[in-house]
């Protein structure tokens, strides 16, 4: 806790600027905007584009215990304002993660966030093992949402018992602040966020992708290899939105909303329902820079709006008829 | 190698063909690293239907700060991009990818089919600008008809290869496939640039691996970054999954495997 005050003094903004620090459990960010694993590969491939340390956290690939090859091609396909992929968690795996991507991370000062994946509750919890103690490595996110895969993910991620038996596993092995990533893929997505709050998770952050599908006509195939894949982009902003207001009335626990965010606009929306953060994902793709002018974004909305703090924004959604 | 993403002014369109359209844009971060063979993404609208950026190969890149983009219309994007005007602004990102290798005055032969001449001229500028002979050199270029092939041909020619085409419909040149014309040019180079359909790609290689001749293919499939980010554009290699936006768009036709696909 003394290291986040300390890394909070540190991100103190300028004279005359709003201030846009929240804290995710003990996890500081200079400002709520991340970018959503899978969306920023380890960061380095957008450093020409993108200056890394204005943004708020970046959440790097999926890391598994061995390296992942993923799903035959093809693997995306563009649906109208948005995409499906089927990409398989593709990654180097921990050890060649902490060893190859970690001392590049290292040199950012925006905290590195390192989403875990694995077949089993074991796998996830030697995986943290793993990251445990290593420098440069700010958070832990759990996945257990991925579509894409056969084994695992679905199952611990739609399965409440199962996400808080993961949750408490990573929990024991790790000392970093945790946060676990849900899948919008279950009946009431509440159920599952209650259940990883009470495993000990110091955070949820969602939505995962949406199961989706799309055929081509002509060859009467489906357009993705792995036949069903997750949908992602503006298309799913309006769920994802909903499913955040809805957990956020529901937990007590930080928030991080994500899904279709492209605009400061969008950001604010998830803020207000009550999203201590957000991740930009997909839009990574086709705007390298949006987080960076989301940030702006919601820096021109607090002086316009007269606030001085971004945090006194959060969850000022109002309902009623007032 | 760096990347930018800038806001490109349209300053030339011109309608080759029926749906084949050639952009000029002032891109000059991106012109002035440009490698033969690199391609950019381009933002089509800015919008959010069609919401990801198509890859196209830089066509031609000039000193004056210039890049042109060759593109065909086929689908949603491409009808979006044919519509854009003189003035208009496009956002790019580039630019992308390994390019082309080269470095000797060996014998060259650039097989292009369709769209896949776009990335050749640039290559094909780029070696004459060498000073290099240009005359022992071939270009095969194939397209379904003469309209298509016209004034691309032309551009070869002026910078001094001997140019040889191929079309579905006889229009022009040998009517019929590249591959047909490649076995009487191989014995004669010592290198093959290719890019355009699989099927066509596919044969060019089974030829030059015969001849014993090394071969570099451009290929294009489908992105959503470009930047090695999404793990989208992957293709089968040799020794499994290789993506093409980072280890390519240009890759020794002997990393592929060529039998899968």
């Amino acid at each position: 806790m003394k290291e986040a005050v300390m890394e909070s003094a540190k991100n103190t903004p300028p004279c005359g600027m709003p201030d846009l620090r929240v804290q995710i459990g003990s996890l500081a960010l200079r400002n709520p905007v991340m970018t959503a694993s899978g969306t920023f590969g380890y960061a380095r491939e957008f450093e020409n584009l993108v200056d890394l340390n204005q943004l708020g956290g970046i959440v790097v690939k999926g890391i598994s215990l061995k390296p992942k090859p993923g799903n035959p091609p093809p693997r995306i396909v563009e649906t109208a304002c948005g995409m499906l992929n089927a990409i398989g968690l593709e990654n180097v795996g921990v050890d060649r993660f902490i060893t190859g991507k970690v001392p590049y991370l290292r040199t950012l000062s925006t905290p590195v966030v390192v989403n875990i994946l694995g077949d089993s509750v074991e796998e996830y919890s030697e995986i943290a093992r793993r990251l445990e103690g290593v420098e440069g490595v700010a958070a832990l996110e759990v996945n257990i949402s991925c579509p894409n895969v056969k084994k695992g993910g679905v199952a611990f991620g739609t399965v409440p018992e199962m996400a808080a038996k993961v949750t408490e596993a990573v929990r024991q092995a790790s000392s970093l602040p945790l946060i676990v990533k849900l899948s919008p893929n279950v009946t009431d997505i509440v159920v599952m966020a209650r259940a990883v709050a009470d495993a000990g998770a110091d955070a949820v952050s969602l939505i995962n992708t949406l199961i989706g599908m799309a055929i081509d006509p002509v060859s009467r195939r489906p357009r993705l290899a792995n036949v069903i894949g997750g949908l992602s982009g503006p298309a799913i902003k309006p769920v994802a939105l909903r499913m955040v207001w809805q957990v956020a009335q529901a937990v007590s626990l930080p928030v991080i909303g994500i899904g279709g965010i492209t605009t400061a606009d969008d950001a604010l929306e998830f803020l207000l329902a009550g999203a201590s953060a957000v991740q930009v994902g997909t839009a990574n793709f086709y705007d390298p820079s949006a987080a960076e002018n989301i940030v702006q974004g919601i820096t021109n909305y607090l002086q316009e709006q007269g606030e001085d703090r971004l945090v006194d924004i959060i969850g000022t959604l109002k309902t009623g008829t007032d | 190698m760096s990347e930018f993403q800038q806001k490109c002014s349209i300053l030339g369109r011109d309608c080759l063909a029926p749906d084949i359209f050639r952009l000029t844009l002032q891109a000059p971060k991106i012109a002035a690293d440009a490698r033969p063979g690199q391609f950019v993404m381009v933002r089509v609208i800015d919008g959010l239907d069609p919401l990801l950026r198509r890859p196209f190969s830089i066509h031609r890149s000039f000193a004056d700060g210039n890049i042109s983009l060759l593109f065909k219309v086929i689908g949603k994007g491409t009808a979006m991009l044919a519509r854009r005007c003189i003035g208009d602004q496009l956002d790019l990102v580039g630019p992308l990818g390994n390019g082309f290798e080269f470095s000797d005055d060996r014998p060259v032969c650039l097989i292009g089919g369709g769209m896949g001449i776009a990335p050749l001229l640039f290559l094909a500028e780029q070696l004459h600008s060498t000073g290099r002979a240009t005359e022992k050199d071939h270009v095969l270029l194939g397209a379904r008809n003469k309209d298509e092939l016209t004034p691309l041909a032309d551009e070869f020619s002026a910078l001094g290869y001997t140019v040889q085409l191929a079309t579905d419909d006889g229009s022009i040149g040998h009517k019929g496939f590249i591959p047909d014309l490649l076995d009487f040019v191989l014995p004669s180079v010592e290198q093959v640039y290719t890019c355009g359909p699989h099927l066509m790609m596919k044969n060019v290689v089974l030829q030059c691996q015969q001849a014993e001749v090394n071969c570099q293919v451009s290929l294009e499939t489908h992105m959503a970054c470009g930047m090695g980010a999404c793990l989208g554009c992957t293709v089968n290699g040799k020794r499994g999954l290789v993506h093409v936006c980072k280890q390519g768009p240009v890759f020794n036709a002997d990393q592929l495997e060529w039998s899968l696909e």
